[in-house]
């Protein structure tokens, strides 16, 4: 027991400590590095909850591809940020006032947030305890059993995102030279070369 | 059927399997290395190693200073410097060779009229320091004295082609 | 006082007892596959490879790490010192951490965990930072473009590696590594499944940066890409987080296609003969293809590669799942 509070603290300080650093390190790569190792201690959260399907989950698309995305456009952009962070003082009353009216907001509206005293019964009919199932096929019942509809909506919305994403920004370039693998392999000898028996002397 | 070939051929991965195939056969074929400091690979009797001064079986040094591989010497690599000897002979008392500038064309062992200058079949003179490959008359003979044989029988072998 | 012995003391003896019995047959493996390597492919060009250390030049391997151990390690005055040091100890760790989760016998796994396969493509998508922080810190115009390479690469790569994962896991019904070897008693699934083998070892090949999809070491153009600024021995820890990477890719491959470690037929012979040892022949076995590979073929130009990825790779193993997924569901073949 004392290991799992020891792993809890550690995971949840390093988590809170990257997040500070995300927003405070003067170099961006950094941050997103610091962005990355808040997601993987996460993940390690995740794992002390019983919760290693989403743990992974969480590695392997937040840090294995989304980061890397992140920290791809960083990377190229070539920005001086010492210019950028100039004139950053005179920003600070606005965004202040903004920060404080959000978090007003915030107050208030967690402040009156009544839960459905029935919405407990409700989650628990539909979860198998832990004890009983891995997490894995929890997680299957749920997404792929019971919310199917729901979740393949979902899906679609994104897919229906993502093409349009595609249509937005495929053009078509005429005049422009493109390879095609599939003809230039099912190429054969006998297609492209023509032997001819040419007598000394004489063109063909 | 074109189509239909090609198009197998590329899902089946049929050309690299072919190509995996083949470099499986040369996977147990004879090793063409020999093992270098241990085995040694055939010289030509033309080969243009390192130079070498000849001398007489008597023991007199063949070269008469005639000049003639300094002047065709295309590196510019030799020089010689000359003097009647007591007995009236006309002797080098300098010859030396800047290895570090010879490009081994050979030329100066062409032009020798008494096969003084030779190129041996030694190749392997490698030094430490570069001082070293700036060679002069006592090192060019002491060669010859140590190649003589070698170079005695590569120049019968091809004398016939001469 | 003897509670804390007997509860987390000799618990933990144990655990880096166990841990040692993986890493240090693991190097060893990784420094004798850099050797294979050279007499392979030495043998593939009628060369001889390293004979001169020790008998048959068994040796090398040894003298090649003792060379990059006292070699001096150079920083670049440009780089960005952390993270240049930080990268190839990631690299190297993350090609060992992968271990953990690997049964190299019935029972013989450090932690056998519900989630083993999602642990290890996680593992596997994270080798892709140590090679993107050498290039970035190194400050230097090859490894950048090296490391991006790289990172385009493994990311386009894992998308169909993630789906010939999902098939094998339709066919198991577990993402237990020990579960899926025992759904392989019958019929090894490469047979069952032979396109999705052959796509994972190709995407395989690409995730470890071997040719012929070694392009972001590419030493014709990149001069060795993201590793040009590194010297001793945190160039070695690069090489042999590679290496280890290369054994943690085969090993995969061995658990999820060609029945970990069970004998090729039931028979009571074979039986008698341990898994690991099977295990271990399957692994040599695709280690072998790994360098076969690298003899033949030549390298990739990067357009193809990524056309190969997105445009071929990820279809067919999408159109493979949904094969897979009505087979089980149109004949009643549901894991138990």
């Amino acid at each position: 027991m004392i290991i799992s509070s020891l792993a809890f603290y550690l995971f949840s300080f390093i988590t809170i400590f990257s997040a500070v650093m995300v927003i405070s390190a003067r170099n961006p790569v950094h941050s997103v590095l610091f962005l990355i190792l808040a997601f993987f201690n996460s993940a390690g959260l995740f794992v002390l909850l019983g919760a290693e399907f989403l743990a992974m989950i969480l590695v392997v698309v937040y840090v294995g591809a989304v980061a890397v995305l992140f920290l791809f456009v960083v990377m190229m952009l070539d920005i001086n940020f010492v210019e950028l962070r100039e004139g950053f003082l005179q920003y600070l009353p606005i965004g202040a006032l903004v920060g404080i009216i959000l978090m007003a907001e915030l107050v208030l509206i967690f402040g009156s947030w009544v839960i459905n005293p029935k919405s407990e019964a409700i989650v628990a009919t539909n979860i198998v305890s832990s004890t009983e199932i891995t997490n894995t096929h929890a997680l299957g019942q749920l997404i792929y059993t019971h919310y199917i509809y729901l979740f393949q909506a979902a899906g679609l919305l994104l897919l229906v995102a993502m093409i349009g994403a595609i249509v937005l920004t495929v053009r078509k370039r005429p005049n422009v030279k493109r390879q095609n693998i599939s003809d230039q392999v099912s190429v054969r000898v006998d297609d492209v070369i023509e032997v001819k028996d040419v007598t000394s002397g004489s063109g063909i | 059927m074109a189509l239909f070939d090609g198009t197998t051929r590329s899902i089946l991965l049929l050309e690299i399997i072919r190509g995996m195939w083949l470099t499986l056969c040369y996977l147990f074929k004879k090793k063409v290395t020999i093992n270098y400091p241990y085995e040694k690979g055939p010289l030509s009797p033309r080969f243009r190693g390192e130079h070498v001064l000849r001398r007489y079986p008597n023991g007199e040094e063949r070269c008469i200073a005639c000049k003639l591989c300094e002047a065709v010497c295309p590196a510019q690599a030799i020089t010689i410097e000359a003097e009647p000897r007591e007995d009236g002979s006309r002797r080098t008392t300098r010859y030396d060779i800047d290895m570090t500038k010879c490009i081994y064309c050979g030329f100066c062992q062409e032009s020798c009229p008494v096969d003084a200058i030779v190129e041996g079949p030694n190749f392997e003179f490698a030094t430490e320091t570069r001082e070293e490959l700036m060679y002069n008359k006592e090192k060019l003979l002491e060669n010859g004295d140590r190649w003589e044989s070698e170079i005695a029988a590569a120049l019968t072998a091809d004398a016939p082609y001469r | 006082m003897l509670e804390i012995w007997t509860d987390y003391a000799w618990p933990l003896i144990w655990i880096i007892f166990k841990i040692l019995l993986i890493v240090i047959p693991l190097l060893i493996a990784v420094a004798y596959l850099t050797y294979a390597e050279r007499k392979v492919i030495g043998s593939m060009q009628l060369r001889m490879g390293p004979n001169v250390v020790g008998p048959f030049g068994l040796f090398q391997p040894f003298a090649d790490g003792l060379k990059l151990l006292v070699k001096e390690s150079i920083i670049p005055t440009g780089s960005n010192r952390v993270v240049f040091i930080l990268a190839p100890m990631l690299t190297f760790t993350l090609g060992l951490v992968g271990w953990a989760v690997i049964p190299v016998a019935d029972g013989w796994v450090l932690s056998d965990i519900n989630v083993g396969i999602l642990y290890l493509f996680a593992v596997s998508s994270l080798g892709v930072y140590g090679i993107i922080m050498a290039g970035w810190a190194s400050n230097s115009i090859y490894p950048f473009l090296g490391a991006l390479r790289s990172a385009a690469q493994m990311v386009s790569y894992e998308v169909s590696i993630g789906f010939v994962i999902v098939t094998v896991l339709l066919a198991v019904g577990s993402l237990n590594m020990t579960d899926i070897v025992m759904a392989q008693q019958k019929v090894w699934f490469f047979i069952p499944l032979f396109p999705m083998f052959v796509i994972f070892l190709i995407s395989g090949l690409a995730e470890t940066n071997r040719a012929p999809f070694d392009l972001p070491e590419a030493e014709a153009e990149l001069v060795s890409g993201y590793n040009v600024e590194y010297s001793a021995m945190s160039f070695a820890l690069f090489f042999l987080g590679e290496y280890a990477n290369m054994i943690l890719i085969s090993a995969m491959t061995v658990i999820l296609f060609l029945g970990g470690w069970l004998p090729p037929f039931d028979l009571a012979f074979l039986n008698w003969i341990p898994g690991v040892i099977w295990f271990s022949l399957k692994v040599s076995l695709i280690l072998f293809v790994f360098l076969w590979v690298r003899a033949t073929l030549p390298r990739y130009r990067y357009d193809q590669l990524m056309r190969l990825g997105w445009k071929v790779f990820l279809p067919f193993s999408l159109f493979w799942v949904v094969v897979t997924a009505g087979a089980i569901v149109a004949f009643d073949w549901y894991p138990k």
